[in-house]
């Protein structure tokens, strides 16, 4: 906790403003299914244009018994892998994570990450990718103008493989 | 004597069609996937000449014409060969980051038509044999030279561009819109050489597999542009096959000639 305070100090000092933040949850839906394996997810923010302003996060199965065989479906997270995940080399420290359970989780992009100092003011479109293993895939976008103008709560729900995106923008103050 | 020549021409034409892909038969690589994650990973290859796509019934493709290029220029040998009736299938490995092709582009066949004893006799093999065999010396005979290239292509990681590098022969494919990137409802442009140069004009065929499934062959006809360059928009996902030809005349080693050259490939459009 303590090198994050003296990270977010250094940023203070070296110039980039403290920046509004974000939570993000992702909801994922328990499936009453024979063979049920954790969702691959993918978050990333992008341009109107589809371009990647910055990767959040992708959940996936990194290793297997040392073999690196959780990559080889990276790329069922189709337009995850289409517009980011096949120019990246995995992991990506910060934005790779084990698999996760159902239930909802919450991801929180704080001001001085390098996902937010990336944003310049604009439009941009939240996007969550889940494909599950003998399962289906979905993706959910949640359009929004950053900073934050004071913007109510935003959400999205799935239908099959994500339950409710909410997207929270947190002013600085 | 007119008559004759005009027998043989059409025998010798024949023989093209029969060599090329006009007729109903449809060649075509089929991996069981285009576009592949990790660091190596291993695809297998369905090769046949069938009607419909992409359903083997009619012929297999033989699998020691295929030919593997890497995303270095290298070439890869094909593992698992093995050559069925109707299919052939062999597996491909890949630990190389970018785009291989798949590809059984190769010399250029020969076919020679002509009266002997009042029998019309056909000829097929390459230019040294034609030589060899003292075919060119046959009288009255037509020669004629057929290039067939059936295509596809695979990706590891990224798109790569490097197995597009012309060589100035035949049909080639050249990446606009990348084939390992094609997706529904987004339009798609390739690129065709002939002979190293844009092959204007060309008329394409595009039509989507699983046809056993369609009362419609839902194909898409385009023409190629100045540059070579043809336009069209996917609708359903899955894969697709391509073809276009073309005919014209040369002269190879002071033997004039009519050619043909096919070139066929299968791609993927996924879902958005």
């Amino acid at each position: 906790m303590r090198a994050l305070f003296s990270l977010a100090g250094m940023a203070l000092l070296s110039g980039p403003a403290l920046a509004d933040s974000m939570e993000i949850e992702i909801g994922i839906p328990q499936l009453n299914v024979a063979e049920y394996h954790r969702p691959y997810i993918a978050a990333w923010i992008a341009r109107p244009d589809h371009t990647v302003a910055a990767n959040l996060a992708v959940w996936y199965q990194q290793e297997k018994r040392g073999a690196d065989e959780g990559e080889t479906w990276l790329k069922d997270l189709r337009q995850w892998w289409r517009r980011a995940g096949r120019d990246l080399q995995m992991p990506v420290d910060g934005v790779s994570g084990p698999t996760q359970a159902p239930g909802l989780q919450t991801l929180r992009i704080p001001g001085d990450s390098l996902a937010i100092q990336a944003l310049t003011p604009g439009d941009y479109v939240l996007t969550v990718e889940a494909v599950r293993e003998v399962g289906g895939r979905e993706m959910v976008q949640i359009p929004f103008h950053w900073p934050s103008d004071g913007q109510a709560d935003l959400t999205v729900s799935g239908e099959t493989e994500l339950g409710t995106v909410a997207l929270k923008l947190i002013p600085e103050n | 004597m007119k008559r004759l020549t005009l027998k043989l021409l059409a025998a010798s034409s024949l023989v093209i069609a029969m060599a090329g892909s006009a007729s109903a038969h449809r060649a075509w690589l089929l991996p069981s996937t285009f576009t592949l994650s990790g660091d190596a990973q291993w695809v297998t290859v369905d090769a046949a000449i069938s009607n419909d796509l992409f359903f083997p019934n009619h012929h297999a493709i033989d699998p020691a014409s295929i030919t593997v290029t890497a995303p270095d220029g290298s070439h890869v040998a094909i593992a698992h060969a093995a050559e069925g009736e109707i299919r052939s299938m062999f597996d491909v490995r890949m630990d190389q980051q970018g785009t291989y092709r798949i590809s059984t582009a190769g010399a250029p066949s020969y076919f020679a038509g002509w009266m002997e004893n009042g029998e019309r006799k056909r000829w097929r093999g390459t230019l040294e044999t034609l030589r060899a065999e003292g075919i060119d010396k046959k009288p009255g005979v037509e020669v004629s030279q057929a290039q067939r290239s059936v295509e596809t292509f695979v990706t590891l990681g990224a798109p790569s561009t490097e197995v597009f590098s012309p060589t100035g022969t035949g049909l080639e494919f050249q990446p606009v819109t990348h084939p390992n990137d094609v997706f529904t409802g987004e339009p798609v442009s390739f690129r065709l050489l002939l002979d190293g140069a844009p092959a204007s004009g060309l008329d394409v065929t595009i039509l989507p597999g699983n046809d056993r499934y369609r009362d419609t062959p839902g194909e898409l006809s385009v023409k190629t542009d100045a540059d070579g360059v043809f336009t069209f928009t996917p609708e359903l996902p899955g894969p697709y096959w391509l073809t276009t030809g073309s005919e014209g005349e040369t002269t190879v080693d002071g033997m004039a000639m009519k050619v043909r050259t096919s070139y066929t490939a299968t791609f993927e459009a996924l879902p958005l």
